[in-house]
Order: C-alpha cells, then sequence, then structure tokens
C-alpha cells in the first residue's frame, strides 16, 4: 500500500473513533444540564440524582473523547500537508476560532463543574454546565463550517502566484448554506444520540426496580397469608422506596428528545439531500447506484451485482419509484443525472480522470444511515405509550429494545461521515458548481510528501491500537457505572456558605 | 505593523501560555511518586492539578490551529517533518488525559496504580520533546525548495536538540515541584519543597548552557537580553526556594519560561522555520503566512477572546485556590469491576 491510502485509512479510523465519542457529549451536556436545571429549580433530588448519574456517564465519555480529538487537530499537518498549504488561508481561521471560542469553554468550565460542587454557589455551578454544554455545540459549528468548506468551497478565490486558495470573505465561509444544514443535522444527530443513550439506561432500570418492586410485594403478600404480623410490617418497613418512577421520568425525558431529534434528523437530512444534488451530484448518484439519467428515478432498498465493476452489472431488487427524484427536488418525476452522465460532465469541466467515489460504500452508508437512525424513532414511541399516565412498566421486551437501540444512532452518524466524506471522493476539496472552477484539489496531491510510507504504517498501528485498548477501558466504564445506577446523594452537601468551617471539608469530589 | 509579525508575535504568546501553564502540569505528574510519596499524597498531588490540566492543554490546540491559520506553511512543514516525535507526544497526551480522568474510577489499588504510571510516564514524554522539537527549529533542519522536510528521523537526534529537551524536562519539573509548594500542605508539602530546592539548580544549569549555545550559534544580538532575564529569573528561583518564598519562585519561574520562548523566536525571526538545505528555502515570515485579510479576520477575533479567556481561567484558579492536603481527599467510591451480590 502508499502512504496516500494508508493516510486515509488513518484519517478514516480516528475520526469515526472520534465521532463515536463526540456526539454522545454534545447532547448529553445539553441533557445533563436541563436535568440539573430542573433540579435547582424544583429542589428535587430525584433531578440531582439523576444528574450526577448521568454526569458521570458524560465525564468518562467525554475524556476519551477530548483525548483523541487532539490527533485530530494535527493529523492535517502530519499526514495532510500538501492540502493543509492549498487551504490553511480558508481552512485554518474557523479551526482557531474552534479552539479560542469553544474548546476553551468546554475544558476551563467543565473542570470547573466537576470539581466546583461544593465550592460555587448552586446557580454559579449550573452555569459552568451550560457554559460546558455551549462550549460543546459551538465547537460542532466550527469544525462543521470547516467540512462544509471542503464539500463545497465558498469565500474563496484561487491565487495562481501562491498556488492557493485564498480567503476573501469570513462570513462567506461561516455561513455557508452547507454549513447551515450540516449543523442542525448533525446537531440533531446528537440529540438522537443522546436521547436513545439516555432513554436505554432509564428504561434498563425502571423494568429492573418494577419487577423487584413486584417481587417484594408479593413477599409481602405470602408473609401476609401467613398471619405473621409483626413480620410483614417489618418488612414493608426495610424495603427501600423503590427508584421506579424517577428512571420513568428519565426514560420519558430521554424518549421525547429521541422523538423530536428524529423529526429533526429527517428535515434536515431531506434538506441536506437536496442541497448536495445540486453541490455534489455524483455523490448522490452514487448514493442510488444511478447509472443513467433518469426522470422518476427510483430508490432501491436493495441492489446486487458488482457495484464498483461495470456500471449496467447492477440490479436494483426492491425499489420504490421516484423515490430519489423526490429526495433530489421534491418532484417525484424530476430528471436525476446519472453517474455516466456526471463522468462526462466533470471530465470536461476538470480534465481527464475517474470521478465516481467508491460505489459499494457510498450506496450501503447511505442506506444504513438512513436505515438504522429511523429504527430509534420507534422504540421512543413504544417507551412513551408503555410508560404512559404515570405507568411504570416492567415488560423485558421493551427493556431488550431500548438497550439494544443505544448503539443504533451511534452507528447512523458513523456512516452518515462514511458517506459524506467517501462520497466526495476523488476530491478532497470538492469543487463547487456554481463558484471558483480552480478551487478544488484530489485527495491523491493533498497528502504529505514528507512523510514515508513506513511513518504513516507506524502511527496508523499505534494509534489503532492504542484507541482499541482505551476504548475497551471506556466500554467496561460507561457499562459498570450504567449498571451501578443513579447514587444516593444528599444534597445539603452542595450548600456552599461563607464560613471558613465550609472551606475545610474534605473535597466532595477528587481524582 | 506588519499584520504577519503580529501573528509571529501572538503565536510566541501562545506557545508561552502553554508551557507556563501545562509545564506546571506536566511537572506535577512527573513528580507524583517521590512528591506524593504515599497513595493518599500522589492524591494530593494529582488533584492540585484536576480541575485545571484541560483547560492548560488547550493552549496548545489554540497555538497549533492559530498557527495552520496564520502561517499554513510553517504548520504543514513543521508537522509533517517532526512526524515522530509529534506522533509521541501526541500519543502522550492522549494516554494522559485519559489517565488522569479514569484513575480513580474504580476502587481498586492495581486499577489505580497502574494509571499512576500512565500519567507519569506520558508527562515524561512531551515535557522532554517539546523542547527537542523547539531546539530543532532554532538550529534549522533540511528543508527542499518546496518547503518539505528531508532530513529523516534520526536529524532530530542532535546534541543541541536533546540538550534542548533536558532543558524543558527539568524545567517543567522545578515548576511542578514549586508549583506543589505553593498549592498543597502537610507532609506533601515539605517533600515539594525540598524537591523545589535540588530541581532548581537543575534547570538553572541546563538552562543556562544551551542559552548560550543558542545564543551564540543560532542566534541575533538582541536575544541577549532574553538570556539575561531568563537567567537572572532562574537565578532568583533558586533563591526564593532557599528562603521559602514560593509564590515569587513560581512568578521568576514563569519569567524565565517566557525568556525561553522570547529567546527561541527571536533567534528565528524573520524566519519561522530555517532551512540549513539553503538559506533560500527557510520558511519566513513572509513567505509561510496567510494573506492580510485572513490575519486580519483572525486578529479580531483573537483580540475579543483571547481577554475573555484569560478573564474565566484566572477565575478558575481563584476558585481552586486553596491548599489540599492528604486530610481533604474524600473516601474513593467504592465501584469495582466485581458485580454487587
Amino acid at each position: 500500500m502508499e502512504a496516500l491510502e494508508l493516510a486515509r485509512w488513518q484519517f478514516g479510523i480516528t475520526t469515526v473513533y472520534h465521532f463515536i465519542l463526540v456526539p454522545l457529549t454534545i447532547g448529553l451536556s445539553v441533557l445533563v444540564a436541563i436535568m440539573q436545571t430542573a433540579w435547582v429549580r424544583t429542589g428535587n433530588d430525584r433531578w440531582l440524582r439523576l444528574t450526577k448519574f448521568f454526569g458521570k456517564l458524560l465525564l468518562i465519555n467525554f475524556a476519551l473523547g477530548v483525548a483523541t480529538g487532539i490527533v485530530q487537530e494535527f493529523q492535517f499537518g502530519m499526514n495532510w500537508s500538501e492540502y493543509s498549504r492549498f487551504v490553511g488561508d480558508v481552512f485554518g481561521a474557523p479551526l482557531a476560532m474552534e479552539a479560542l471560542a469553544a474548546f476553551f469553554l468546554e475544558s476551563t468550565f467543565l473542570g470547573l463543574w466537576i470539581f466546583g460542587w461544593d465550592r460555587l454557589p448552586k446557580k454559579v455551578h449550573l452555569a459552568c454546565m451550560w457554559a460546558f454544554a455551549i462550549g460543546t455545540n459551538l465547537s460542532a459549528y466550527f469544525i462543521i463550517a470547516a467540512n462544509s468548506w471542503m464539500q463545497h468551497p465558498v469565500g474563496a478565490e484561487f491565487n495562481p502566484e501562491t498556488g492557493r486558495a485564498e480567503m476573501n470573505d469570513i462570513w462567506a465561509v461561516l455561513t455557508n448554506n452547507t454549513t447551515l444544514v450540516a449543523f442542525p443535522h448533525v446537531i440533531a444527530t446528537a440529540f438522537l444520540v443522546a436521547g436513545a443513550f439516555v432513554c436505554g439506561v432509564a428504561v434498563y432500570w425502571m423494568v429492573k426496580e418494577t419487577k423487584a418492586e413486584r417481587l417484594s410485594t408479593v413477599g409481602a403478600n405470602v408473609a401476609d397469608g401467613a398471619d405473621t404480623v409483626a413480620d410483614s410490617s417489618a418488612d414493608a418497613g426495610t424495603s427501600p422506596r423503590s427508584d421506579a418512577p424517577m428512571y420513568r421520568t428519565a426514560a420519558r425525558f430521554g424518549a421525547v428528545t429521541m422523538l423530536i431529534a428524529s423529526v429533526a434528523v429527517i428535515v434536515t437530512g431531506d434538506i441536506q439531500a437536496k442541497l448536495m444534488f445540486e453541490q455534489q451530484p455524483i455523490k448522490m448518484a452514487a448514493a442510488e447506484g444511478l447509472c443513467e439519467t433518469e426522470t422518476n428515478a427510483p430508490f432501491s432498498l436493495l441492489t446486487i451485482g458488482d457495484l464498483n465493476g461495470d456500471c449496467d452489472s447492477v440490479r436494483h431488487i426492491i425499489a420504490i419509484p421516484g423515490l430519489t427524484s423526490y429526495l433530489a427536488e421534491g418532484d417525484f418525476d424530476a430528471e436525476v443525472r446519472g453517474l455516466n452522465e456526471l463522468q462526462v460532465y466533470y471530465t470536461e469541466r476538470y480534465g481527464e480522470g475517474d470521478y465516481q467515489p467508491n460505489l459499494a460504500v457510498t450506496y450501503w452508508s447511505f442506506r444504513f444511515m438512513i436505515g438504522l437512525g429511523m429504527f430509534s424513532g420507534a422504540v421512543a414511541l413504544a417507551t412513551l405509550w408503555l410508560t404512559r399516565r404515570g405507568r411504570v412498566s416492567d415488560s423485558t421486551w421493551l427493556r431488550r429494545a431500548a438497550v439494544y437501540t443505544i448503539p443504533t444512532p451511534f452507528l447512523a452518524g458513523s456512516f452518515g461521515w462514511i458517506f459524506t466524506e467517501m462520497g466526495r471522493q476523488p476530491f478532497v476539496v470538492a469543487p463547487n458548481p456554481t463558484g471558483s472552477d480552480q478551487i478544488f484539489l484530489m485527495t491523491m496531491f493533498g497528502v504529505s510528501e514528507a512523510v514515508s510510507v513506513w511513518e504513516v504504517a507506524t502511527s496508523m498501528t499505534i494509534f489503532t491500537i492504542v484507541y482499541a485498548v482505551l476504548g475497551v477501558f471506556w466500554y467496561r466504564l460507561m457499562v459498570r457505572y450504567s449498571a451501578e445506577g443513579a447514587p444516593q446523594v444528599d444534597s445539603a452537601q452542595f450548600d456552599v456558605g461563607d464560613d471558613d468551617d465550609d472551606a475545610r471539608r474534605p473535597m466532595s469530589f477528587a481524582y | 505593523m506588519d499584520l504577519a509579525i503580529v501573528w509571529f508575535i501572538l503565536i510566541a504568546v501562545l506557545w508561552t501560555g502553554y508551557l507556563v501553564l501545562e509545564g506546571f502540569d506536566f511537572g506535577v505528574g512527573m513528580l507524583m511518586r517521590p512528591i506524593g510519596k504515599t497513595p493518599q499524597g500522589r492524591r494530593v498531588t494529582l488533584n492540585t492539578i484536576g480541575p485545571l490540566w484541560d483547560g492548560n492543554e488547550v493552549w496548545l490546540l489554540t497555538a497549533g490551529g492559530a498557527m495552520f491559520a496564520a502561517f499554513p506553511e510553517w504548520y504543514a512543514t513543521l508537522f509533517s517533518g517532526f512526524y515522530l516525535p509529534l506522533l509521541l507526544i501526541l500519543l502522550a497526551l492522549i494516554v494522559r488525559a485519559v489517565a488522569i480522568e479514569y484513575k480513580s474510577k474504580i476502587n481498586d489499588l492495581a486499577w489505580r496504580t497502574r494509571w499512576e504510571w500512565a500519567i507519569i510516564i506520558s508527562s515524561f514524554v512531551p515535557a522532554f520533546l517539546w523542547g527537542v522539537a523547539f531546539a530543532n527549529i532554532v538550529r534549522g533542519v533540511p528543508i527542499n525548495e518546496d518547503f518539505t522536510y528531508t532530513g529523516g528521523f534520526f536529524n532530530l537526534l542532535n546534541v543541541f536538540a536533546l540538550l534542548g529537551g533536558v532543558v524543558t524536562l527539568t524545567l517543567f519539573l522545578t515548576h511542578g515541584a514549586v508549583f506543589l509548594a505553593l498549592k498543597t500542605d502537610g507532609e506533601v508539602r515539605e517533600r515539594a519543597e525540598a524537591w523545589a530546592l535540588r530541581l532548581a539548580p537543575l534547570s538553572l544549569a541546563a538552562a543556562a548552557v544551551w542559552a548560550v549555545w543558542a545564543q551564540l550559534a543560532y542566534s541575533t544580538a538582541w536575544t541577549w537580553a532574553a538570556v539575561a532575564v531568563a537567567a537572572v529569573s532562574l537565578v532568583l528561583v533558586w533563591v526564593f526556594t532557599m528562603r521559602g518564598r514560593f509564590g515569587r519562585a513560581f512568578a521568576a519561574n514563569c519569567v524565565a519560561i517566557v525568556g525561553a520562548v522570547v529567546l527561541i523566536f527571536g533567534s528565528l525571526f524573520p524566519d519561522v522555520m530555517p532551512s540549513t538545505t539553503d538559506p533560500a528555502f527557510s520558511l519566513t515570515v513572509d513567505n509561510a503566512s496567510s494573506t492580510d485579510y485572513t490575519l486580519t479576520v483572525m486578529t479580531w477575533v483573537a483580540v475579543v477572546l483571547v481577554p475573555v479567556v484569560l478573564l474565566y481561567q484566572a477565575w478558575t484558579y481563584w476558585v481552586f485556590r486553596r491548599r489540599l492536603s492528604v486530610d481533604d481527599m474524600p473516601e474513593h467510591n467504592e465501584l469495582t469491576f466485581l458485580k454487587k451480590k
């Protein structure tokens, strides 16, 4: 393999891995902030316990997300230095802004939140959580603005003297229409991920607690039947109060989040698809495996044949007529350009070359993204139905469905990025059909010249191994802390006073 | 003034922020065992940087991002050229971030001890390698007419650069020990004070040799001032440490780090990465920078945001200003990987 392919694999591995962690942080930071707000406003300890519970899980997740994020910032220079030279004048700005405006906010205020429970007044402490949540969402905006420029370069012109793209309008770069639809799509996905996570964990606990409660009620009845009054009253006195209602609240909170997020994902996805048919038509033709230009173009659910071989060998098995046309322009009879026509168009405009992305990857990742994303909505509805009007559920079926749903939006998000990045190939910066014809860059010309094959191979191998090992720890801790349930919390310890006695208490939390 | 020069200075400022702040972080990590000694003592040392280290590390991400935005050619040549050292630094920072957060998540001595070693080692590696990297930039490396580094890995392992590594290593060790002397109480504090006393002359000696070498071999006349400031500061660190004035010693050490950065950037100017192949191939403030438009935008962003960041980071240091001792450590949480009955 060449350095180019290894560098692409490395970018794919480190980025997809990073983006398993990121959406959970983005969504969960806001959900935990809402939980904590509910506690501060109502004084109900149920919300405090949920804040503590999901806050711990958020921290375990955030640590690995931050760690893997450092690599993202530097691997443009390490593996993709020619790309960096070409785009730096434009692309570097949102990256630097992300660090200054968002990373400082997240990191500083998260530190204050973790260690500040007994150091800061309640409302200030709550504000720290919100600052953190805003920081994570803000960072998504800047990095998507950077990525969107690679999908649809705007606000820049080509300078033949320096041979690079140069920015002439920062506002155009930050309000790129690609950014304006990709950002809500990614954020909605993040809330789907976080909602499914909160819902899955809470349903697991609700079912478990409800079962335990019903068992102990049966036990008490048996005791009553034996006429040992003293025993049964002792039983009733010692049986702990069930946490089922608390988890029910959290489960419904997660499910409502999922439902709203699902709708937002679909709406923004549809808008984004229509935009992509204009901006990168070949990516969308590849998403359907559409060889010839068609009106009333169908959307196939299953396809056989060698997608990357002869385009004509492709056979669509189950197809919904006109749906791809509808996706493209909101009209079932619209004309959609096929791969063969687009290949001719790109060759005329940008020179000889093979402009077709990897069809198998593009076709399937697009379907997995949609399919896995849709699935979770059904589980959210089931959760809301089974917990309607104060009901708690002990359905084993529901518990399994909710827990197995947790990974699906994660996977949908990963496939979404694989689709959008692989579908852009062979470009690393795709040309803007209505912009400058000189601003585009083939991926193969973006790779570092100074870096040898063995160097990339070494770094890819080490990153993969280290990420795998850390992933195991991450997974075990997430499972372990989820299985522990919400901690009992004495809310009085967070009442911050001014006297010196307070300052001499042991820390409420320490590493 | 030329905006490219403003950004050359701003990037020096961002690196200064990073080295001053994460410098004591690394020092605390490296000294966990000798100063912490007992498991609870080691916990005290780690928690002095607990709420702070992550915010400190963002200075690196900002410096990196600013180099990308303001000097794309510098960013591209440097990070593709210094590939393997940077890889090691990144790996260390990854492991370190996870280790600090995961160490106390499970109540098991073996678990905690392993993550502690991870923190210690991953603090040593970047503390040494940043010095190696900066010394190599000062010394100059082989760069061809396409601004591509052609030196390979072993070119970076020369005596001057390795000595530069020793300088940052000892400087951060001293920095960490003085910080711990300021931020802890009880036995940990006593050990921190003793270690600060031992380390201060070491960093003074290493820095003096390297700075004079750098000055004579690679620099211009005016940076003698930076060398002098750094030298006086490091002497003061030692003096204040002997007198038990650790606040002043810490301030003096910060000034010494500023002096070192001024020496490094001053010796480079107007280059940002001198080429040993041919001075004509050197990356300079002019030929490596972004357009005036981009620099103007970034200047506004920096002028507005940097003071805000400084303000809330300073507030964090104020909130967590009190000293920590073994008595302040709460019980470990009781979670283990074994299932509850």
